[in-house]
């Protein structure tokens, strides 16, 4: 069976005042029907541009160099305006992080929930039925009277509630989750969570899970991309990736979590240096300068390293890192 | 043991309701919530105190309760023996007091220079500075930035370096007691380990006494010495970090240590979820604030307030708290 989503290559420039600005660099990407694949990096790693990418929905000023997106095999990057119009919303949906933005303040959710079904055929009540029954799904309590109501009265676990039915309501073949939790406090994220563990059954759509959060990428995802500076730099199963970190960043990443030190730690670990000026990105391995591991070897650039089966990692010393 | 820098009895913040006409309709009880209601607090010098909640419980409000930018509505603070819920001189107060907001680069001015925020509360003090260069200088050394910043400007910083600038700048006057709204927000986990790392050191260094306001769970251990848990504008529980992470005795405090997920795939979770959210500030429950959401809510937890009870070290409020051993 092919992949529901299947990146390769993916290459995007900004243009800026200082040259191209390569916010992602040769990104290769499945996610296979069924899934929830993990996307975890920090600030300045190309998350967002990835969205972007993939929903077609780039800033003026960002081009794709190079790559392919492929949506159950059909081709994104250069599909007409109406071919992308039709997909967004109902094959692939998002939710984003900020609930309050993503939805809109001066229309009731009844009406954003209708809005939505636009290009269904259906009644006017059917439509509501289908939006009522949602809402009651995803957890919203008294669906009914909270059709009339406005963003601005919910909640905020409410309104990213009601952010997810809008987007699972069109049972979308791929729903990406761009840091759906950030938001919210520690006893709704764990809510969220398993909410949407529920909906992925239920509906068998692929999960994109974007966030910064190492934990709940452990908890949620099935496989998990690790990304840096505009690279995906390793790839594998969630107990792999975490347990045995190939790519010197994961490791360090892991470490630097506080939630995994169980003792109070004297001196908390930190990744020393910054991210790379991507205007003229060293050649090379990208993490060279903030990496202890480099050697000459790393002036030149790491192909992905297979470490065990489906975990790979772009380094050269990936292979016997794993052991 | 020598007396508590810092001391809050029954303190209680009130924000307006209702405006205007319906407010002058409105019984006089509807016409305020309470973001803060009755908030007892001791803090030793020297000690780190962790404020921990969600949203809404009144962690910040209590943060500027206690810097004098919120009135009180009722209750007394003692900082240093000085009365501050009598119109104290607020300004002499403040030079002891610091204050690191939770916004780094928000909360710089985007049109000075690194050098002149550093100096900034020197002026607005009015103390002099002998040699402000080598004063900005060795500022910002404390904070673990070099002197190629003195002549920066807030946009060409990055969280983490504004970060540091906050530090120094709330460390300027050399206060007794910080402050720290957030101090890991925003900020990526390969960079937090050095700003916590950073405010460590100056503790121990200078004795500072600071307050910690933070929802993340996962840095706790590694900062504070106790941990206040607040739930809609009270304290829930309050003991030594370790005591209170294993072994929580309210039933929420036991939940929000349960929820945070953690980096390991393999860890198994014996996760307490919650139903429902934070009752909003004006439709507090009846009784503990706590019983609608509670896994142990007895008969009496709907219509009897339960007090702060202190055992030991640490004190909860709750009718039916954990015991240690079940």
């Amino acid at each position: 069976m092919s992949d529901t989503l299947n990146v390769e290559g993916l290459t995007v420039h900004y243009a800026t005042q200082e040259g191209a600005l390569q916010a992602l660099r040769d990104v290769a990407l499945d996610v296979p029907p069924g899934q929830i694949v993990g996307i975890v990096g920090e600030s300045g790693c190309g998350k967002s541009t990835l969205i972007n990418a993939l929903l077609q929905l780039m800033p003026e000023n960002a081009t794709i160099a190079a790559g392919a997106i492929r949506l159950e095999g059909e081709e994104l990057v250069g599909a007409s305006q109406r071919r992308l119009r039709n997909m967004r919303g109902r094959d692939i949906a998002v939710i984003f992080q900020d609930p309050m933005t993503s939805l809109n303040p001066v229309l009731t959710i009844g009406r954003q929930m209708l809005d939505i079904q636009y290009r269904e055929t259906r009644s006017r009540a059917e439509k509501l039925r289908r939006a009522t029954e949602m809402l009651g799904r995803v957890g919203l309590p008294d669906p009914d009277a909270k059709l009339n109501a406005y963003p601005h009265e919910l909640s905020g676990g409410q309104r990213q509630r009601v952010a997810i039915a809008m987007a699972v309501l069109m049972r979308p073949k791929l729903l990406i989750a761009d840091e759906p939790t950030t938001a919210l406090d520690a006893t709704l994220e764990v809510q969220i969570i398993e909410l949407l563990k529920e909906l992925q059954q239920e509906i068998g759509c692929a999960i994109l899970f974007i966030s910064h959060h190492l934990g709940v990428i452990a908890e949620l995802c099935h496989r998990v991309v690790v990304m840096y500076a505009g690279e995906a730099i390793e790839e594998g199963p969630v107990a792999d990736v975490f347990l045995r970190p190939s790519h010197p960043y994961t490791a360090k990443l892991i470490e630097c979590d506080p939630g995994r030190m169980k003792t109070k730690a004297a001196l908390l670990p930190s990744i020393p240096g910054d991210l790379p000026d991507l205007t003229a990105p060293p050649e090379g391995c990208i993490f060279r300068a903030r990496c202890d591991k480099a050697t000459d070897l790393c002036r030149t650039k790491p192909m992905p390293v297979a470490v065990t089966g489906a975990h790979w990692a772009r380094c050269h010393f990936a292979a016997g890192a794993g052991a | 043991m020598t007396a508590p820098i810092l001391k809050l009895r029954d303190v209680v913040v009130e924000f307006p309701a209702l405006r205007g006409v319906k407010a002058m309709m409105a019984p006089r009880a509807a016409r305020h919530v309470q973001a803060l209601n009755g908030i007892s607090l001791d803090v030793q010098r020297g000690e780190t105190l962790a404020v921990v909640g969600e949203s809404g419980s009144g962690k910040t409000t209590l943060a500027r309760a206690i810097n004098g930018l919120l009135p009180l509505a009722g209750g007394e603070i003692w900082f240093n023996d000085i009365a501050l819920h009598q119109r104290p001189d607020w300004h002499a107060i403040r030079r002891q007091m610091a204050m690191m907001f939770q916004d780094p680069v928000g909360s710089l001015s985007p049109r000075k220079t690194v050098r002149d925020l550093v100096l900034e509360p020197f002026a607005i003090h009015g103390q002099a500075v002998g040699t402000p260069s080598e004063t900005a200088q060795r500022l910002l050394e404390d904070a673990g930035l070099n002197a190629d910043f003195l002549n920066r400007y807030p946009h060409q910083l990055s969280g983490g370096q504004a970060r540091r600038v906050g530090v120094a700048r709330a460390l300027s006057l050399n206060p007794a007691m910080v402050l720290a709204d957030e101090p890991t927000a925003g900020l990526d986990v390969s960079v937090q380990g050095e700003i916590l790392n950073l405010m460590n050191g100056i503790k121990s260094e200078h004795g500072l006494t600071t307050i910690i306001i933070t929802h993340n769970l996962n840095i706790l251990r590694h900062i504070a010495d106790r941990i206040a848990v607040m739930y809609l504008g009270r304290i829930v529980e309050i003991g030594p970090v370790a005591q209170i992470m294993e072994q929580p005795r309210h039933p929420y405090t036991a939940a929000l240590m349960s929820a945070n997920p953690e980096p390991d795939p393999t860890a198994r979770r014996d996760r307490i979820i919650l139903s429902g959210e934070t009752p909003a500030l004006t439709a507090r429950p009846s009784g503990c604030e706590f019983h609608p959401r509670c896994p142990r809510a007895g008969a009496n937890c709907s219509n009897v307030v339960p007090e702060l009870t202190t055992a030991g070290a640490r004190a909860v409020s709750c009718h039916y708290p954990i015991s240690e051993n079940a």
